[in-house]
């Protein structure tokens, strides 16, 4: 598409289509790292990174199939190449950061089966993005997704020292969180045309 | 009684052989599915082009794919791509009109439309969305909203003096407030998707339009003689 | 505490309540409130992400003496998205119209963590037929969840359920429930039905455990 501005790009991602509040990609993440800000924060940076990466990544892969003409091959090389990205992030940051890996702990490789990041790859090549759209795209998501994460992980905080009754405690509790903050995010509709 | 779990690396050649064999039968599986579905989906998908043609121009009776060539002339195409064209003749072999798929961002995802151009008359004379993932009931009024839907009867696209592009840009107004007829009426409740058909229009027809005008004859001709 | 024979229906059943993968496992959520807008969306969803469990589960149950322990995780996931792929192009070719309702949600089913973990809790570790009847027990379960939040977000947010118009004209739409809040409400409301079903059952069995002893 060659006549959406990237900025727009980026507001969309971000904000108005947040890829949580609005298309529900990321929830397991979602729900299971942003009960503390800290980790919210963090897994906010690992999966932006994992979707820069991805993103260009995909980019290359696709034109790559459409030179070979094999687009059943799309899902597969996907995913593995998310993989591949995941398990490089979790080995920088062993070597880089041993506290944060050990903070993070199952999140990280559970970053791979994170809807998002195959979301983001797949929507992008559904809408024919350049090169430049796609990383402005991905940086976009990344964005949106921590901005989400971090918004949810001082709400629960706050909530957890609150008196909330046993049965809606824990994920019933986050959800009602989530679909205030989802028609929070609605108020943006139409930011950035 | 359960015998001990023995825990032993796997060599290098069972990985390999492993690795292979796994990759071999996914291979095998879904070549089979795609080559068992290529000619079903072909069909469905030329079925649905050819009942989105006979929707927005009713009176077509053979239709050629055309595409904008390298160097900005019309080409008669083979194969149908992700946003096709159309030239579309009439029961006499008159050129009737051209239908020309658009596609734009909408307020959930992408939005993509085919719509009827008319020689004749130098405007949009039929309108189809074929794809929208538009809220339910909000968005998705676009496809069936009359007062909407009454604009693309006669929606004007000439040319300006150049004949470069169109003299008056297609632009979707507020509900109630049409006065030209180049312009769409738009819907309360839905205007960011209104909005965003009359872009995707006004960006495709500047485009087609020029190039249909200037060259649809020549092409006609050509594929009239094969 | 003696252990129970796990015999093949409870293998189906378990996947229907007792661990039901969307209210009480929590898993494959993304799916469960994207594509639930409608009933319909949500009953291709949930079959379709069952015919890539019960196909996976298979495979992977065949092959588990072939695949090695170090690269499981990855061969779970070849072969788990050969599936989603054919899936995808089976969607296609029977009805263009459904495939683009469900778009790019087919092709997540591959990161459905519902799947991996089956693949890797049970099936790598019982035979294909063992395999099958979780696989279809998690499906079913998983399906069901799914229309439940579908099924009450058309009724509220469209009138209709599969299609079908319910009320007169003049019912007033909540349309904010086929909006992504209302994914989130409506899952919220069943699984806090679903905590209160269990709860109570947990709360029978202990004082009929105590009651026995």
């Amino acid at each position: 598409m060659s006549d959406v501005s990237h900025w727009s790009i980026f507001l969309n991602a971000a904000l108005v289509n947040n890829f949580v509040l609005a298309y529900f990609l990321g929830i397991c993440p979602f729900f299971g790292v942003s009960s503390k800000l800290e980790t919210a924060m963090r897994m906010g940076y690992a999966v932006g990174f994992v979707m820069l990466v991805a993103s260009v990544c995909a980019w290359a892969l696709n034109l790559l199939l459409a030179l070979i003409d094999a687009p059943f091959l799309r899902i597969i090389s996907y995913i593995l190449v998310i993989s591949s990205t995941v398990q490089l992030v979790e080995m920088l940051m062993k070597k880089l950061s041993p506290a944060t890996f050990r903070a993070m702990g199952i999140y990280l490789p559970l970053i791979t089966t994170n809807c998002a990041i195959l979301g983001l790859a797949l929507f992008q090549t559904n809408r024919g993005y350049d090169f430049l759209q796609s990383v402005v795209f991905a940086l976009g998501a990344g964005a949106g997704f921590a901005l989400a994460l971090v918004l949810m992980a001082g709400v629960r905080e706050k909530l957890d020292l609150a008196s909330v009754p046993e049965l809606v405690k824990g994920t019933a509790a986050a959800l009602v969180v989530a679909g205030i903050l989802s028609m929070g995010f609605m108020g943006f509709a139409g930011l950035g045309r | 009684m359960i015998a001990p779990q023995e825990v032993r690396q796997t060599t290098a050649w069972e990985m390999y052989r492993s690795i292979v064999g796994i990759g071999a039968f996914c291979a095998l599986v879904i070549v089979i599915v795609f080559q068992g579905t290529a000619a079903r989906i072909h069909d469905n998908q030329e079925r649905f082009l050819a009942a989105a043609i006979a929707d927005v121009l009713p009176v077509a009776e053979r239709t050629v794919a055309i595409a904008i060539g390298g160097d900005g002339s019309l080409v008669a195409v083979d194969n149908v791509s992700q946003l096709p064209a159309f030239l579309a003749y009439d029961g006499s072999g008159a050129l009737a009109g051209a239908a020309v798929a658009g596609e734009g961002m909408g307020y959930q995802d992408v939005i993509r439309v085919l719509y009827a151009y008319s020689f004749e008359k130098k405007s949009i004379v039929g309108f189809k969305i074929l794809e929208s993932k538009e809220t339910p009931g909000l968005g998705d009024r676009v496809e069936v909203e009359p007062h909407f839907l009454a604009s693309f009867e006669a929606l004007d696209a000439t040319l300006d003096a150049g004949g470069r592009g169109l003299a008056n840009p297609i632009v979707t107004v507020k509900q109630g407030e049409k006065t030209a007829p180049w312009q769409i009426d738009g819907i309360t409740g839905a205007t960011i998707t209104s909005e965003a058909i009359g872009n995707i229009l006004n960006s495709s027809a500047g485009i087609w339009v020029p190039v249909l005008e200037r060259d649809a004859e020549s092409v006609g001709a050509r594929g009239a003689e094969e | 505490m003696a252990r129970k024979e796990i015999t093949p229906t409870d293998e189906f059943v378990k996947g229907l309540w007792r661990d039901n993968p969307v209210f009480v496992q929590v898993l494959g959520m993304c799916p469960a409130l994207a594509v639930s807008n409608t009933a319909m969306n949500a009953l291709a969803m949930g079959l379709a992400t069952t015919f890539v469990l019960l196909m996976s589960g298979l495979s992977v149950s065949l092959l588990r003496n072939l695949i090695p322990r170090e690269a499981r995780i990855v061969c779970y996931i070849c072969i788990i998205a050969t599936f989603v792929t054919s899936v995808d192009y089976l969607i296609m070719a029977l009805s263009l119209e459904l495939h683009r309702a469900l778009g790019a949600f087919i092709a997540l089913i591959v990161v459905n963590c519902l799947i991996l973990g089956r693949a890797e809790a049970f099936a790598s570790k019982h035979g294909p037929g063992r395999a099958l009847l979780d696989g279809l027990g998690m499906g079913v379960g998983f399906t069901a969840a799914l229309l439940f939040i579908g099924v009450v977000r058309e009724i509220l947010g469209s009138g209709a359920v599969f299609g079908v118009p319910l009320f007169p004209d003049g019912f007033q739409t909540w349309t904010i429930m086929v909006l992504p809040s209302g994914g989130f409400f409506a899952m919220a409301v069943w699984l806090l039905l679903a905590n209160r079903i269990r709860q109570k059952q947990e709360d029978a069995e202990k004082r009929a455990a105590r009651a026995g002893t």
